[in-house]
């Protein structure tokens, strides 16, 4: 099939499709303005000296560029997304239209705040539902995503330790070996130093290690925890893990990446947590819209809540209004993360999908996600290796014990795709070797799943085989595998002009 | 639900095949003590999408649409038009309902339109190279100030009087988080050039903006020449894309590193967010930039392509000697700022930008002969301070009135600054000259 030429480039509906520095140019463009009037600049000769070369296209071609180009992508609008860790569940389409309601979208962050009551009530609803499902009397609404989440939780932290007059002394925070990178990222950001906990053979906390770090505890300022953890299993001893470290002076951060598992069925607050960050993407259904926007509001514990950023929504006998100073109310607040007040049309969908599912309905998408996922282990683990014993939560996770040598986790990863399927999240978990995590999310149904199943189950065959076939693959999407080593070698991070013919040809 | 695919008999089937007894086994390893009984108290059940429209809808008709009045509110976000084409592009499922392209065979869609937005970044900016996006224009300020650090081995950033305060603001805390000294100018209408005096050879970055908070646009060579001098780089922010079709550009001005805030283009204002924050350097800096990084190459039939590139820099490999904590980009607000970019290109962006400023230069015309008023920034875009006698919050309070959202008071971006009598006003292509006509006259009834 492949080796069909065709002249234009195009295969059938894959349309090939250059760069628009290739198909636009300078003189057009796809907009219709009004004549400027010929004003009296007032820009005191700060003006351009070179054009920008920006190539611009007529409405139908930009139209038809990005249609074109949209093809080319996989979604979860045509399957299912069984990224590990990422929540790829459907994203309604109400909460776009709610998003787009110019009550929402067409309103100004700086306008005076008499003006904008709805839009503060509606933080303050969607505030009160963050709490209310983790249990926790504090959430920071302004963190762009969930590493900014966790960056708000860790400077709340740091924060709370000034306050203690131990920011000196306490520099050290543990972090699991099996943590997402923005982990031990953050913690750095944050001015500690990281020290790694090992894993036990459950895939959990090693609790050894763990104590054995906490034996001089003098210098620990917290830990880090994702719960569930990224092995899609949940922490055992998550309380006492508390309440060892509450013990030894630090704080709990626990990463709430995978949140969309217990939603309903434990909160945060009832295992000592003193801050979490939520992923509005994944537990509450934002789109991913191809890496962001996200939004990552992080519910804080009693003993951190005053060191929350501003700015922050209040009531009183007014109504609404925010508090964007560090003083008064705001006078212990760590400071300001960003400008304004967070991902506002990101709040808007979460909260139009927490409304549409109730508190009924969230707990039972939590369910349906973890046994979806056990749903894959039990009908996979004949096949595939399980990385641990036992029932998972939300996602699944296989090692690639069951390989024959020579065929990768990478391999089986891009015959998923000639089955048309993304797939799962590949080598991670680091402390899974050729980790393959597999989230189905709550929005597949059993049909769905069992044709996923049998795909990959066929696929799980050839790579016990040793069928070389694999290593070609993917045969059949929009591209071939594609030479990441070239791109970090000679990188080419913009267009550039093609050198003109006389020069080239030399 | 109408979201649950899952039929109760599904369920029973699925079970027995794990051989869970029921869905509780699952959650055998969550504490006795921590588990919930029933369903979470004190929140609703469950409701159709007719309620929940009607739900949403009433808290959004209780505020006041920047279309609804005469709108003068910049400073950082603005009132723009975006053609229909723009939304409708970002809302195809392909782009909505995708992810980070990690299997670039599946998503170079996604990768094309990051490799656009890149070089129509660096274009505009007249930089070498533009990243895939930060959240926004803060954070992209913030991140810029750490990159300095690392790039002169320095830990000294000087911040301009004119520098948004919000920027300021998030760009301390990740300086003092880390032990950067943040030295902060005073507020300044026309001070962007203070900062060549106060470079010294510890500091890692000099940071303005042009325009800058107040709407002053200011030639930065002179700045990028001291910093340049003594060691230090140059940070040159900007909060109005737009005016990039018109006024000097960072890298003209010898910027080593552009920063600005994206909204204008293609995204609406969202009470705050999300924007999309726009990042550009020089070729030699490229390893100590943030973010994620679209790069060409081919695949294995020797077609062009495009994939994340010099992810060694990123957290999820370097974990904490990671250049940056973040693991987005502002995705959908890239498409929608690429989008609007290819239909406005050069020649609309020209035009844009024109329109903007005349908008501007005849809202300053209107308002200066009002008695009382006197205009403060010497050169400007598309906004502009001005000083009034009294209260600025009060003449804003009865502007409002009066059907006129007339600008952003000082005070409440620099509380405790004296800056009392002050007010920002902003005008786009958006504004009409009846805008204009009402807002002056409204003014000079409450004068």
């Amino acid at each position: 099939m492949s080796d069909i030429h065709t002249v234009s480039g195009s295969r059938g509906l894959q349309q090939r499709e250059d760069l628009i520095f290739e198909t636009g140019c300078v003189n057009k463009t796809g907009v219709d303005l009004p004549k400027p009037k010929g004003v009296k600049p007032r820009l005191g000769g700060v003006a351009r000296k070179r054009p920008t070369d920006l190539p611009g296209l007529s409405e139908p071609e930009a139209v038809r560029h990005y249609v074109r180009l949209s093809q080319k992508n996989y979604a979860i609008d045509l399957g299912l997304f069984p990224l590990g860790s990422c929540t790829m569940k459907h994203n309604p389409r109400l909460n776009e239209k709610v998003a787009r309601m110019p009550g929402f979208a067409d309103i100004h962050p700086l306008q005076p705040q008499s003006t904008v009551q709805g839009a503060l009530e509606m933080i303050d609803q969607l505030a009160t539902w963050l709490k209310t499902l983790t249990g926790m009397p504090a959430v920071a609404m302004s963190p762009k995503a969930g590493a900014h989440g966790e960056f708000c939780g860790m400077m709340a932290i740091r924060r709370a330790l000034m306050a203690r007059g131990e920011i000196e002394t306490r520099t050290r925070v543990l972090v699991p070996a099996s943590a997402h990178g923005t982990n031990p990222a953050t913690a750095v950001q944050c001015g500690f130093k990281v020290d790694e906990i090992k894993a036990d053979k459950r895939g959990r906390v090693d609790m050894e290690d763990f104590k054995a770090k906490l034996e001089d505890s003098s210098d620990i300022a917290g830990i880090m925890l994702t719960n569930p953890n990224t092995c899609g299993l949940f922490e055992t001893d998550i309380r006492e893990i508390a309440d060892l470290i509450h013990a030894a002076g630090g704080y709990f951060y626990c990463d709430g990446a995978n949140f969309n598992a217990i939603v309903g069925r434990v909160r945060p607050g009832d295992l000592g947590v003193d801050a979490m960050h939520i992923n509005l993407h994944k537990t509450f259904s934002t789109p991913h819209g191809g890496g962001g926007p996200g939004a990552g509001p992080t519910v804080l514990s009693e003993a951190l809540a005053d060191y929350a950023p501003v700015p922050f929504v209040v009531k009183d006998e007014d109504g609404f209004h925010l508090v964007e100073e560090t003083k008064g109310e705001g006078e212990d607040a760590f400071g300001r993360l960003c400008a304004f007040h967070g991902q506002m049309s990101m709040f808007t969908r979460a909260l139009t999908y927490m409304l549409s599912h109730g508190a009924d309905g969230l707990k039972q998408a939590a369910e349906d996600a973890v046994l979806n996922a056990n749903y894959i282990q039990a009908r996979l683990k004949k096949v595939m290796t399980p990385a641990f014993d036992g029932y998972c939560m939300h996602e699944a996770l296989f090692s690639d014990a069951f390989t024959a040598e020579g065929i990768e986790t990478l391999d089986i990863a891009k015959a998923l795709i000639d089955e048309g399927y993304h797939p799962m999240t590949m080598y991670f978990p680091l402390v899974v070797h050729g980790a393959m995590l597999i989230e189905p999310t709550e929005t597949e149904s059993k049909a769905e799943l069992d044709r996923f199943c049998d795909a990959l189950a066929a696929i799980a065959e050839r790579a016990a085989s040793g069928d070389e076939s694999l290593k070609g693959a993917p045969y059949l999407a929009p591209m071939r595998r594609l030479d990441e080593t070239q791109a970090a070698r000679k990188p080419v991070l913009r267009w550039v002009p093609p050198e003109p013919e006389s020069l080239a040809a030399e | 639900m109408r979201y649950l695919p899952l039929t109760p008999e599904d369920r029973k089937a699925m079970l027995a095949v794990t051989g869970a007894a029921s869905i509780d086994d699952f959650y055998a390893d969550v504490p006795e003590a921590a588990r919930l009984g029933g369903k979470i108290d004190g929140l609703p059940d469950h409701q159709g999408e007719l309620a929940v429209e009607r739900h949403m809808a009433a808290l959004a008709g209780k505020n006041r649409t920047a279309s609804e009045g005469r709108f003068f509110v910049g400073c950082g976000a603005y009132k723009h038009h975006v053609p229909a084409t723009v939304d409708h592009i970002i809302q195809r499922s392909e782009f909505l309902t995708t992810y980070t392209p990690y299997q670039p065979e599946i998503a170079q869609g996604t990768l094309q339109t990051l490799f656009e937005f890149q070089s129509q970044v660096a274009a505009l900016t007249a930089m070498d190279v533009a990243n895939a996006s930060m959240y926004d224009g803060s954070t992209a300020c913030a991140e810029a100030a750490l990159m300095a650090c690392r790039v002169t081995r320095r830990r000294r950033v000087v911040l301009s009087g004119g520098l948004h305060p919000h920027y300021a603001s998030a760009t301390r805390t990740v300086c003092e988080a880390q032990g950067i000294e943040v030295v902060q100018l005073p507020p300044a209408v026309d001070g962007e050039l203070a900062l060549s005096d106060a470079v010294n050879d510890k500091t890692a970055c000099v940071i303005g903006q042009s325009p800058n908070v107040f709407g002053t646009v200011t030639d930065l060579t002179p700045v990028s020449e001291a910093a340049h001098a003594d060691g230090a780089l140059l940070v040159s922010v900007f909060t109005e894309t737009v005016a990039l079709g018109m006024v000097t550009p960072p890298g003209e001005m010898g910027a080593d590193i552009a920063v600005g805030e994206g909204q204008s283009i293609g995204n609406a204002l969202n009470f705050g967010g999300p924007y999309v924050g726009l990042f550009a350097t020089n070729q030699k800096h490229v390893r100590q930039m943030p973010g994620r990084l679209c790069g060409e190459t081919q695949d294995a039939d020797g077609q062009r392509g495009f994939v994340l590139t010099l992810s060694t820099r990123e957290q999820h490999i370097r974990r904490d000697k990671a250049t940056s904590n973040i693991c987005t980009n502002a995705g959908l607000c890239t498409l929608a700022f690429t989008a609007h970019m290819t239909l406005l290109g050069d020649k609309g962006l020209t035009q844009l930008a024109t329109l903007n400023h005349e908008a501007a230069c005849l809202l300053a015309d209107a308002l200066e002969e009002v008695k009382g008023v006197e205009i403060l920034t010497p050169r400007f875009f598309n906004e502009f301070a001005f000083r009034v006698p009294g209260n600025a919050e009060a003449v804003l309070a009865e502007l409002d009135e009066l059907g006129v959202i007339g600008g952003v008071r000082a005070s409440r971006l620099f509380p405790g600054k004296k800056l009392d009598d002050v007010i920002i006003a902003c005008a786009t292509e958006c504004t009409t000259e009846e805008d204009i006509a009402v807002y002056a006259e409204a003014l000079r009834e409450v004068l």
